[in-house]
């Protein structure tokens, strides 16, 4: 084999594990190898067991051994820190989950360890996946491997950034307002938020139940279509997941060469004030890809995707508020000393939540309280409704939308921390598909002059998963933007 | 926002710094979400989750759930298979 193992995509590693090119242990150890070597100065991962990966890992090449032949047995994932795998760790980047051990696998962790998955290790996240960096992580910031003085997005940044670095072939990630495809852009990976409701999120850390979807981050699309098509799918433990069937999607991704037949909505709201331009050239580069690919692009309005930002910033703390009272020192996680009840549920909050996780917190409670319920609460779910509307117009006539991923490229570390509005308002062209409950998907499109990555955003309607997949694999077919490693 | 009086509504207790630094962040917030006073959503209906799936049942029976042992394992305190909390009753 004339490249180094850690290079290899998650389908090409499984295919030389099955033809015994390689060994399980010879792969997982080289990733190994790779995170002692880089992660000291990336901080992607919070947590790596070498003896117990390894043991899965020698377990996994003498079933093969034995006639074991699941196409993805003996394949290294990385896992987010908010996924709960049984006997690691799972703290969801906060001090008040410092210690906890997950008890039992989320349902995708089952379904990746049925189909013979191995995993290797797990990646810093903001703290309850709130924030666009990673800055707000207890274990503190990730590093952007294509330039360690700025952020790898967030709050999948970890995931993102062990991906870009060949840490780990592919990663599964959340994404709530944009934490899949937002990091993937800023590290020059590919990510899908899949459709609301297509995968389950038992077993993840709730932070925004009717916006969370868990999805995967890989170099390319067809390794996130092959982690897609195993996580996706009805689970009795979600009861938002559709028991709609989940497509083959990746014949059709391997086969995508072109986008003829295909009309895609390119929304002028999207090219205003605020975009960077050197990102707005690299879009308008990839958007003309797409057209000589046979797409019809067309101009398209999204008139209310301009409050998104707003409606989201009222929505996901309110749910955030109610999910995060399970916190409250009794059953799992940081206790505080105290005297009292009261004394020991402020306390152990005080203590163990970080500074935007109670920003957050208190936002959702004084919108949910009395009094002010209708003015914020129920007016940000009108609202979502007119921002659903806009889409369901324009998928009257488009397959899919095409635009940018983030407004800028990827930002320095501190830049935004002293003012959360405009750290809120990198995911503006994200948080739309999450209120709206459609599919997303990051892909690597260029480089700003001074080496940072961009990405397109493809967005679908619900359950076009397969749709979009395919076209973010014909653009990739055609360019190779995705190929390029950073330099580390 | 009266922050120190959310905040305990919320169950946190926060200094007087964390209080003032916060005031001054979720007024900023707060102004910003102000602007979706500019719509008119006379007559709109409330979107919740965007989901296909309504109320999804299943047969009221017993399934297996986690050990005693396994759902004890994370508690920052127990004793005879139980979490402790400070005394509640006078």
């Amino acid at each position: 084999m004339s490249r180094d193992l850690h290079e290899l995509g998650l389908l090409e590693a499984a295919e030389a594990l099955a033809r015994k090119a390689i060994s399980s242990v010879e792969l997982v150890q080289a990733l190994l190898d790779r995170s002692a070597a880089l992660n000291p100065s990336l901080n992607a991962l919070t947590w790596v067991d070498a003896d117990a990966v390894l043991a899965a890992a020698r377990a996994a090449d003498a079933a093969r051994v034995a006639g074991d032949a699941r196409p993805l047995l003996g394949a290294p994932m990385a896992i987010k820190d908010l996924l709960n795998v049984q006997g690691q760790p799972c703290t969801a980047g906060s001090n008040i989950l410092k210690g906890y051990v997950a008890p039992y696998d989320a349902t995708v962790i089952a379904r990746l360890r049925a189909a013979g998955c191995l995993f290797v290790s797990r990646t810093n996240t903001d703290e309850f996946a709130m924030g666009g960096s990673t800055e707000t992580s207890a274990y503190g910031t990730t590093r952007n491997p294509w330039d360690l003085e700025r952020v790898p997005g967030g709050s999948s940044g970890g995931s993102a950034a062990a991906v870009a670095a060949r840490l780990a072939p592919a990663a599964l990630a959340s994404d709530t307002g944009g934490s899949i495809r937002q990091p993937a852009a800023f590290c020059g990976v590919t990510g899908l938020k899949p459709t609301y409701g297509r995968v389950s999120r038992y077993g993840c850390v709730a932070f925004a139940s009717s916006l969370d979807q868990v999805g995967p981050i890989a170099r390319t699309v067809e390794d996130v279509t092959a982690v897609y098509q195993v996580i996706a799918g009805l689970d009795p433990h979600d009861s938002t997941t559709s028991a709609r069937p989940v497509e083959d999607a990746l014949p059709g991704v391997r086969a995508a060469t072109n986008l003829k037949g295909l009309t895609l909505g390119l929304p002028r709201d999207y090219f205003v004030e605020g975009l960077d331009a050197e990102v707005e050239t690299l879009t308008r580069a990839a958007v003309e890809t797409c057209r000589e690919l046979g797409a019809n692009v067309v101009d398209v309005d999204l008139p209310h995707s301009r409050y998104g930002i707003a409606c989201y910033y009222i929505l996901a703390p309110a749910e955030a508020s109610a999910n995060l009272a399970r916190y409250d020192g009794v059953r799992y996680g940081f206790r505080a000393p105290a005297e009292d009840l009261q004394e020991m549920y402020e306390q152990t909050r005080s203590l163990g939540f970080g500074a935007e996780v109670k920003r957050r917190v208190i936002l959702g409670t004084y919108v949910l309280s009395s009094g002010f319920h209708d003015a914020y609460y129920l007016r940000a779910q009108k609202i979502r409704t007119l921002i659903r509307r806009d889409f369901d117009r324009v998928f009257e006539t488009c397959d899919a939308i095409i635009g940018p991923v983030t407004p800028t490229a990827a930002f320095r570390i501190g830049e935004k921390n002293a003012d959360p509005v405009q750290m809120y308002l990198g995911d503006i062209f994200t948080v739309n598909v999450n209120l709206a409950g459609l599919c997303g998907l990051s892909v690597p499109c260029g480089f700003t002059p001074s080496g940072l990555p961009a990405g397109l955003h493809i967005a679908g309607p619900a359950f076009a998963d397969a749709r979009i997949l395919e076209i973010g694999a014909a653009y990739q077919h055609a360019t190779d933007w995705h190929v390029k490693p950073p330099e580390i | 926002m009266d922050v120190p009086y959310v905040a305990g509504l919320a169950r946190i207790a926060l200094t007087a710094e964390e209080a003032a630094r916060l005031q001054g962040q979720l007024d900023d917030i707060l102004a910003f979400v102000g602007e979706l006073k500019e719509l008119d959503v006379t007559g709109v209906e409330a979107t919740d989750v965007a989901a296909d799936t309504h109320n999804v049942w299943r047969a009221d029976e017993p399934r297996t759930g986690l050990s005693q042992a396994a759902a004890l394992a994370g508690a920052p305190l127990t004793r005879r298979g139980q979490f402790v909390v400070p005394k509640v009753i006078e």
